[in-house]
């Protein structure tokens, strides 16, 4: 199964960014993994939580422009050329990559890459069938 | 010693100027009566026929033209005689995607240069000097108005239009120009530049110029005056009634001079559409006494002033309007340009990507106005790749950009981010503080 990625429009000024981890906070939702696209005016946070659904409810409830986007996530053993290699595969399926982030778990020293590409359906087939390891949905909810 | 271009129309007694305006009146409405339709029907919806109105202390019963008249009438409506006559068009910003046209015979050009000749007289021009237009030609109506003028005194005119700073400033030096024509704002910005560039003012010989299309204050006038060492005039017009040259100020400096020869203001309150006494603030009209292509009458320019019909020290009879002090709709003025927010909300409903509310932040870098316009993002068109927002932002800058004519910053905000308030929204910051 994919992953729900909740991606939040934030604009930049003192304290919105605040606003909304409160309203996260509030509804008990805890966050896997998180990053930040940002320019001079705005930002899109991208966040990986235990609960999308109720995440994203709160937030639109709140007032909070919030968008689920369909990502995928492979594990890599800590190590150079492991990044480079699974990428390697994308690029010969011709695979564009919209944007990317990477952290590192918490249970072992693999790092997790969270990926947004077109089809990221095809994109965990073609990890799966060269060997990558695909972090499902279940399991990067709590990771 | 004032010196005067026509000495006899500046200088007319006041009773001369009753009379004259009086019978050119008359005139001007039993042309626009027969051969404007439009005219026709407000005319006879007031029950007024052009031979009821007896002198000039009669304008009052005549019906207002407005904004929304040269709408109905796009674009030749408004025209009293036939294109066949008419030598030129001119156009500005309408309230929405239709621009304001207008049009002139080749007597109505005569009118406009000999208005210019008079303000270029003030400024201390004559067939000497070399004057410099650095007002946009085309639609607008500066570059041509001030060149058609400066060619009437015959003085050596240089056509440089708006733009291309370094060239500007190069010419002005090189060829020496005495005199200089842009806004105000153009001005200053041509004087940092020429210190920005090391250049030494003392080797410019400018020695006067005339300053409209947008409201300044005194502050920048001495600011221009220092700059460019010269000695600034404030000449005002609108296309609809001419284009630059309606009114300017004198060595006085301290009212503007309406050609009333030519024009007739009057000042009314803008809810009560009553003439408001001379010296009370209230809302700018004019009608036109002399033009044929497009005379129009009672037009509410919108623009807050007063009048003054003391006698002026300089000599010249014709009344003073105050420098305009705000406006009586939402219309600013940009970089000369006018723009009307329901022009930016017509182009973010064509689009349809975005919610159509909207903030408008003016504000000056330096001398030069810049004009944001903060944009509610919908939640239909929230994409979660910044590319594809950035599409976005872009795509509503170059509608904004072929809808106004200037460059705009487009800041994508969150949906409902925008204040809103009951009655009339509130959508307009203007930072500059120019009334």
């Amino acid at each position: 199964m994919l992953i729900k990625q909740l991606s939040v429009f934030v604009e930049n000024k003192k304290g919105r960014l605040m606003q909304i981890t409160k309203i996260l906070a509030e509804n008990n939702i805890n966050m896997s993994a998180l990053s930040i696209a940002d320019t001079t005016d705005f930002g899109i946070l991208r966040i990986i939580v235990n609960d999308p659904d109720k995440a994203q409810k709160a937030l639109s409830e709140a007032g909070v422009t919030v968008k689920c986007t369909e990502v995928c996530a492979f594990a890599a053993p800590d190590k150079p050329g492991e990044l480079h290699k699974a990428l390697a595969y994308l690029v010969d399926e011709d695979m564009n990559i919209e944007y990317m982030y990477a952290f590192i778990g918490k249970k072992d020293s693999r790092a997790i890459v969270v990926v947004r590409v077109d089809n990221p359906q095809k994109a965990v087939e073609v990890f799966k069938k060269n060997g990558v390891t695909v972090v499902e949905a279940s399991e990067a909810y709590n990771l | 010693m004032e010196k005067y271009w026509n000495a006899a129309a500046e200088k007319m007694s006041r009773d001369e100027i009753h009379e004259l305006q009086s019978k050119k009146l008359k005139r001007t409405l039993e042309r626009v009566y027969t051969n404007v339709p439009y005219y026709r029907a407000k005319m006879q919806q007031k029950g007024i026929l052009p031979g009821d109105i007896k002198t000039i202390d009669d304008l009052e019963y005549l019906p207002f033209t407005t904004k929304q008249d040269l709408r109905e009438t796009y674009p030749f409506g408004l025209f009293a005689v036939p294109m066949s006559e008419v030598v030129r068009i001119h156009a500005s910003s309408g309230t929405t995607g239709k621009q304001t046209v207008v049009g002139y015979t080749a007597h109505d050009i005569e009118i406009w240069a000999e208005c210019v000749a008079r303000a270029l007289t003030i400024a201390g021009a004559d067939n000497t000097s070399m004057v410099q237009v650095s007002y946009g030609y085309g639609l607008f109506t500066g570059g041509m108005g001030a060149h058609y003028g400066s060619e009437r005194i015959g003085a050596s005119t240089v056509p440089t239009s708006s733009g291309n700073t370094k060239r500007q400033i190069t010419l002005l030096k090189d060829f020496g120009a005495t005199h200089l024509c842009c806004t105000p704002s153009y001005a200053i910005y041509l004087g940092e530049t020429i210190r920005d560039m090391g250049l030494d003012i003392s080797e410019f010989k400018l020695k006067g110029g005339l300053f409209g299309a947008e409201p300044w204050t005194e502050g920048m006038r001495a600011e221009l005056e220092r700059l460019l060492r010269l000695d600034a005039h404030d000449i005002y017009g609108l296309s609809e009634i001419m284009g630059p040259g309606v009114a300017v100020d004198c060595s006085q400096k301290s009212g503007l001079h309406v050609w009333e020869d030519h024009f007739v203001p009057e000042i009314i309150d803008p809810d009560t559409e009553k003439v408001l006494p001379a010296k009370s603030n209230g809302e700018l009209v004019f009608s036109c006494l002399s033009k044929e292509a497009f005379p129009l009458i009672r037009y509410r320019t919108r623009d807050v002033s007063s009048l003054n019909y003391d006698e002026c020290e300089c000599g010249r009879t014709h009344v003073r309007m105050s420098k305009p002090c705000g406006r009586t709709d939402d219309m600013l003025i940009i970089r000369g340009v006018n723009v009307f927010p329901s022009q930016i909300e017509q182009v973010l409903m064509e689009l349809g990507e975005t919610s159509p509310h909207y903030m408008l932040i003016v504000d000056r870098d330096g001398q030069l106005d810049t004009l944001e316009v903060q944009v509610e993002i919908s939640d239909s068109h929230f994409f979660d790749e910044v590319r594809k927002m950035e599409s976005l932002a872009a795509k509503i800058r170059a509608a904004l950009q072929s809808m106004l004519g200037i460059a705009a910053k487009v800041t994508l905000v969150e949906p409902k981010s925008i204040e809103r308030s009951e009655g009339k929204a509130k959508r307009i910051i203007d930072k500059r503080n120019l009334y």
